[in-house]
C-alpha cells in the first residue's frame, strides 16, 4: 500500500495536503477541525504587524457554470484581522496539541528589515515548522506597500527573502503571486534570496460579475466593488502552468514547490506534484465543501499511486516534467485525427456544427435508411485539432487516433523553412 | 360479489369531497425555476436537432431551452408560440414519450432519459405575463374568412389569419370555444381553466369575432358561407361515437365516452357526477385510458379496460398504459363484446368472446365467452366524422370517412379548405391539428392575395 508519509523542507506531515493560508485556517477552532478530519497540516493565516486590518462586508463573489456549479471564487479579504498576540498564543497551543501535522505560519509586515525581524522573532517562539511570506495578496496591501506591491518586484522579493533567511532558521517558503509577467523570475528572486521553497498560486486579479440592475459588481460593498482574487478550480490550468515552467527552468528547477490554486480532487493534486510539486496546498474546495474533502483527496490519491505501483509522493513527483517543452520542439510529424466511436455515438450533431463553423469542415453527416444519422470524420480534411473531442458530450466517443508516419520527427527548430534554424 | 342479478350501484358522492380535488388536479405540475434551469442545461443543443423534425409544429426546442437555461424566459416563450400558438395546451397534453421526448438525443446510451421538452415547454409559457400581445396584426386585406370549429386546428388557424391582416369569423357548435381542449381532454391534464385562457390569449390578438352554438348544418349552411366569406376554413373535429354493433334503444348504462368526458370537464362539483361501481371500458385508445383513469379517479371500484388484440398493438401509448396501470384499472386483451345482459332498461351485465390471430394475422373470434358484471360499459372504439354537417350543401370529397384534402390542405370545393382531426393527413393529436390550422392559413392566405393576380399583400 501506497503511502502518502510528507516530508517538504524537512517538514514532515501524514499526507501531502496542507491548508492554504486563508479563512480555514484563521484560528485554532477550525485549524482543530481540519486536523481532526486529516489534514496534514496548514499555513496559518496571514499574520501581520498591530494594528489588525478591518474587512469590509461583502466579501466573496462566485463565477459559476450555466448549470449553476461555482467554477471559481473571488475575494476581497485582507489578512488575519484578529489580534497578534492571540493568534500567536493559539499557534503555540495547535502544535503542542498537534505534534505530527505541520503548522506553517504565513508573515506580512512592512518593508523594513526591522519589521521582519521583530516578527520572525515572535512567530519562532511558538514552535511552529516553518514561514511562508506572504507577496501575493493583490488586494488592500498593496495599497500599503505590501503583498503583491513586492511580489511583483523581483528585487523586493530577494531582499525581503534575504532578510527572513538572516533572521530565522526555520524553513521559508516564498508565497508567489501570479499577477505577473513571468513567474520564472519571481522564482528566480526568491531562490537568490534563499528561499528553501517557493508556493504558488496565490489569487489572480478578477473581477467575476456585474449585476446588471444595480450595475455593480460582486462582492458588493454599500454599492461599489473592487478587483478580487481568483482562486479556486477555475484558476487550476494558470496554477499548473506557472509550477510546471518553475519545474523545467534550469535554475530554478531544484527549488522545491507546495503547489497551490484550484486543487479540489486527488487527480488535481497528482497533476501538481507530476510536474514537480513536492506537496500542495487547498483552499477554495474546503470553503465550498468542508474539510471533509480530505477523505475523498487521501483515498483518491492513494488508490491511484496503488494502481500506478508509486509507494511514495517522490516517486512520480515530476515525472510529467521532461516532455514539458517549447513550442518550437514538437515534433511537426506527429499526426492525429478523430475517429468516431458509431456504437457510442448519439447523433447530437455537435461534433458536427463545431467541426464545420469554426474549423475545418472534416465532418461528414449523411442520413442512413433507417432515419439514423451517421456522423463520421474525412481523415483528408481533419487537422487533429481535437475540437470535436472536446464537444462530444458521451465520454470516449470520440478519440484521437495517431496515424502512422514513414517521415521522422521533425521541429520547428530543424525545419527547412525556419530561417533560424539550429541545425542548418 | 359479482352478482349481475343485484341492482345497479348508480350513485354520486363516491369519495370524501376533498378526494375529488386531489384526484382532479394537475398530475403533472408544472417545473419550478429552478427544476427548469438544471432540467434546461442537460440540453446538448444539437445540430439540426431531432427534436424540432419530431414536433409537428417544428417548434426550435434547442433554442428555446437555451433560453431557459439563459434565464430569458420570455424570448423562449416566444420562441414557442412563434411555431405553435397553442403551445400551453400541447405542453399538457402532447404524447411527448412518441413525440419531440422519443427522439432526443439523451434517450440513448449512457442516459436513457430524455431532455423533459414538455414540462419546460410549460415553464416557459406558463411564466409568460407579457403586457400586450406578442403579435401584432398585418395591415387590413379587407378579406374575410369563416372557420368553422374552434379546436385547435380553427384557433391556430384564425390566429394566424389575422396576424396575416385578414378578418376572421369563428363558428362552432358548443357553448364555448377550445373544441376537445376544452371539453375533451382529461381534466388533471388541463387544470385551472387553461383552455380558456389559452383561446382568450388567442383573442387578444384582435380581428377574430367568435360566434358560439352555430352549428354547420343547422344554423350554417356552407354554401351561403362560401357565398359570404372569401375563404372557409373546416375544423370541425371527429364528433360521431364509433358504435360496438350491439346497441339497442333505450338501455341505461350503454355510454359513449365523449359525452361522459365532456359532462366531466364542464361540472364544477366533480362529487355531483353519477358514476357506477363496475365499469367496462372498450377500447385501448387514448380516450379509453382517459375515461377508465378518470371513472376509477371519480371512486368507482371496479374499472376493466377491454382490448380485442395484445398489449403492443394498443394504440395509447405506452406511457398512457402504464398510467392505467397506476390507477388501478384492470386490463383484459383479447377479448371483444358480443352481446349485452339487460334487466329493466338496465345494463347488468356484458359478454365477451375471447379473439386470437389467424395463420394470415387478421383477428378471429375463438367462440369462448366470459361475462363482466357491469353498470356501465363506455364505448371508446374511436370517434368518427359526422356528415350531416354539410346538409343542404354541396359537400367536399371525402376519403376514408373524413374530409380528402391536397397538400395545400384544400378540399375539393375551390374556397374551402380543411385540416385537424377531420381531415384523412396525420395523428389524431392537438399538435397535429395546430399545423394544419397555421399550414391552412398560409395557403388560404396565399391563395387570396397570391393566386387572384392581386399583389397587394
Ligand atoms: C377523450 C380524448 C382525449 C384526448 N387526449 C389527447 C391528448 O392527451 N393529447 C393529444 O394530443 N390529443 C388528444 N386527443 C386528440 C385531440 O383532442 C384532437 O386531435 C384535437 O382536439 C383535434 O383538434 P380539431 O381542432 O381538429 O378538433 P376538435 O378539438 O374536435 O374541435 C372541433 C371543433 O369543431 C366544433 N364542431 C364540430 N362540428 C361542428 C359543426 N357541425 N358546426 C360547428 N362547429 C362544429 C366542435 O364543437 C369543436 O369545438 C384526445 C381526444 C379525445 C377524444
Ligand atoms: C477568502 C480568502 C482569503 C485568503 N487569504 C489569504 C491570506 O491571508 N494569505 C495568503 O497567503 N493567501 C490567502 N488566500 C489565497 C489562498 O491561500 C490560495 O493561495 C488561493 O485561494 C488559491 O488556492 P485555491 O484555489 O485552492 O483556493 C486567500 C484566499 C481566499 C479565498
Ligand atoms: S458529438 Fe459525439 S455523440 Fe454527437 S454526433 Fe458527434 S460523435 Fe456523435
Ligand atoms: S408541441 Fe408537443 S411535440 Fe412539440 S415540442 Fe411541444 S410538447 Fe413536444
Ligand atoms: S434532441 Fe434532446 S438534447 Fe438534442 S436539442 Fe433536442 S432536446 Fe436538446
Amino acid at each position: 500500500m501506497a503511502t502518502l508519509k510528507s516530508k517538504f523542507i524537512g517538514i514532515t506531515s501524514p499526507n501531502p495536503f496542507w491548508l492554504a493560508s486563508a479563512p480555514p485556517t484563521d484560528k485554532a477552532y477550525n485549524v482543530y477541525r481540519a486536523f481532526e478530519a486529516g489534514w496534514g497540516g496548514v499555513v496559518w493565516k496571514t499574520l501581520g504587524e498591530a494594528p489588525e486590518p478591518i474587512n469590509v462586508s461583502s466579501r466573496y463573489s462566485a463565477h459559476k457554470s450555466q448549470s449553476g456549479e461555482v467554477i471559481g471564487i473571488n475575494n476581497i479579504e485582507l489578512i488575519s484581522d484578529r489580534s497578534l498576540e492571540v493568534n500567536l498564543a493559539e499557534i503555540r497551543q495547535t502544535k503542542i496539541d498537534w505534534p505530527d501535522r505541520a503548522v506553517i505560519v504565513s508573515l506580512m509586515v512592512p518593508c523594513e528589515e526591522a519589521s521582519w525581524k521583530a516578527m520572525l522573532n515572535k512567530v519562532a517562539a511558538t514552535g511552529c515548522d516553518g514561514i511562508e511570506l506572504n507577496f501575493g495578496c493583490p488586494h488592500g496591501m498593496p495599497e500599503r506597500g505590501m503583498g503583491a506591491a513586492v511580489g511583483q518586484v523581483p528585487e523586493y522579493v530577494e531582499m525581503i527573502t534575504a532578510w527572513c533567511k538572516k533572521h530565522t532558521k526555520l524553513p521559508v517558503i516564498v508565497k508567489l503571486t501570479p499577477n505577473i509577467t513571468n513567474i520564472v523570475t519571481s522564482a528566480m528572486a526568491a531562490k537568490k534570496g534563499g528561499a528553501d521553497a517557493v508556493s504558488l498560486i496565490n489569487t489572480i486579479n478578477s473581477i467575476t460579475q456585474i449585476d446588471l440592475d444595480s450595475m455593480a459588481g460582486a462582492p458588493n460593498v454599500g454599492g461599489q466593488f473592487t478587483s478580487g482574487g481568483y482562486c479556486g478550480s477555475a484558476v487550476k490550468p494558470i496554477a499548473l502552468n506557472m509550477v510546471g515552467q518553475i519545474s523545467r527552468n534550469n535554475e530554478t528547477g531544484s527549488l522545491p514547490i507546495s503547489g497551490i490554486g484550484g486543487i479540489s480532487t486527488w487527480r488535481d493534486a497528482a497533476e501538481f506534484i507530476s510536474l514537480g510539486a513536492g506537496n500542495v496546498q487547498v483552499c477554495t474546495a474546503a470553503m465550498l465543501h468542508g474539510f471533509k474533502i480530505i477523505t475523498e483527496l487521501t483515498d483518491g490519491l492513494a488508490r491511484w499511486m496503488d494502481s500506478k505501483g508509486y509507494q511514495t509522493i517522490e516517486d512520480f513527483k515530476g515525472a510529467a516534467v521532461p516532455q514539458l517543452t517549447d513550442w518550437k520542439h514538437l515534433d511537426l510529424n506527429y499526426q492525429v485525427i478523430a475517429e468516431i466511436n458509431q456504437d457510442s455515438c448519439i447523433e447530437c450533431g455537435r461534433c458536427y456544427a463545431a467541426c464545420e463553423d469554426t474549423a475545418h469542415q472534416a465532418i461528414k453527416v449523411e442520413k442512413l435508411e433507417n432515419g439514423q444519422r451517421h456522423f463520421s470524420v474525412i481523415n483528408n480534411e481533419c487537422v487533429g485539432c481535437n475540437l470535436c473531442q472536446i464537444t462530444c458530450p458521451v465520454p470516449d466517443c470520440i478519440t484521437m487516433v495517431k496515424q502512422p508516419t514513414s517521415k521522422p520527427k521533425q521541429s520547428w527548430d530543424q525545419h527547412p523553412k525556419n530561417p533560424f534554424r539550429s541545425n542548418k | 360479489m359479482s352478482d349481475s342479478k343485484k341492482d345497479p350501484d348508480m350513485s354520486s358522492h363516491r369519495l370524501p369531497n376533498d378526494e375529488y380535488l386531489k384526484n382532479f388536479s394537475d398530475i403533472k405540475p408544472p417545473l419550478s425555476q429552478y427544476e427548469a434551469h438544471i432540467e434546461a442545461n442537460r440540453c446538448l443543443y444539437c445540430e439540426d436537432a431531432p427534436c424540432i423534425s419530431a414536433c409537428p409544429t417544428g417548434i426550435n426546442i434547442p433554442s428555446f431551452i437555451q433560453k431557459i437555461a439563459d434565464k430569458n424566459t420570455d424570448g423562449a416563450a416566444t420562441t414557442i408560440l412563434d411555431s405553435n400558438i397553442l403551445g400551453g395546451s400541447c405542453a399538457r397534453v402532447c404524447p411527448t414519450e412518441i413525440l419531440c421526448e422519443g427522439v432526443c438525443v439523451r434517450n440513448k446510451s449512457p442516459e436513457f432519459s430524455p431532455v423533459k421538452i414538455g414540462r419546460l415547454q410549460r415553464f416557459a409559457l406558463d411564466t409568460y405575463q407579457p403586457d400586450q400581445h406578442p403579435y401584432q396584426r398585418s395591415p387590413a386585406t379587407g378579406r374575410t374568412i369563416a372557420v368553422v370549429g374552434a379546436g385547435p386546428a380553427g384557433l391556430a388557424c384564425a390566429h394566424k389569419l389575422s396576424r396575416l391582416g385578414h378578418n376572421v369569423t369563428i363558428f362552432d357548435k358548443q357553448a364555448k370555444a377550445g373544441g376537445l381542449n376544452e371539453y375533451g381532454i382529461a381534466q388533471y391534464k388541463m387544470v385551472d381553466n387553461f383552455a380558456q385562457k389559452e383561446v382568450d390569449f388567442i383573442m387578444a390578438l384582435g380581428g377574430i369575432q367568435l360566434k358560439t352554438q352555430q352549428a354547420l348544418g343547422e344554423q350554417l349552411q356552407l354554401d351561403s358561407l362560401r357565398n359570404e366569406f372569401d375563404a372557409v376554413f373546416l375544423g370541425v373535429g371527429l364528433s360521431n361515437s364509433k358504435a360496438l354493433g350491439l346497441e339497442q334503444t333505450d338501455i341505461h348504462g350503454l355510454e359513449s365516452s365523449l359525452d361522459f368526458i365532456s359532462e366531466l370537464r364542464q361540472s364544477d362539483d366533480l362529487s355531483q357526477i353519477t358514476i357506477g361501481n363496475k365499469i367496462v371500458v372498450i377500447g385501448a385508445g387514448n380516450t379509453a385510458i382517459d375515461i377508465a383513469c378518470q371513472s376509477k379517479r371519480l371512486g368507482a371500484e371496479q374499472v376493466t379496460l377491454v382490448y380485442r388484440r395484445g398489449e403492443s398493438h394498443m394504440p395509447a401509448t405506452s406511457k398512457e398504459l402504464e398510467f392505467a396501470k397506476q390507477n388501478s384499472v384492470k386490463i383484459i386483451t383479447w377479448a371483444r363484446p358480443s352481446s349485452l345482459k339487460v334487466i329493466n332498461n338496465q345494463l347488468v351485465a356484458i359478454q365477451f368472446e375471447k379473439t386470437a390471430l389467424d395463420t394470415s394475422n387478421n383477428l378471429i373470434g375463438t367462440e369462448s365467452f366470459f361475462e363482466l358484471p357491469a353498470d356501465t360499459v363506455y364505448k371508446a372504439i374511436g370517434q368518427s366524422f359526422l356528415f350531416n354537417c354539410f346538409a343542404g350543401s354541396e359537400p367536399p370529397e371525402l376519403i376514408n370517412g373524413r374530409i380528402d384534402i391536397n397538400e395545400q390542405f384544400q378540399t375539393s370545393l375551390n374556397n374551402v379548405w380543411a385540416g385537424g382531426d377531420c381531415v384523412v393527413l396525420g395523428e389524431d393529436l392537438t399538435v397535429q391539428a395546430v399545423e394544419h390550422g397555421k399550414q391552412a392559413a398560409d395557403s388560404i392566405h396565399h391563395h387570396l392575395i397570391w393566386s387572384k393576380g392581386n399583389g397587394d399583400a
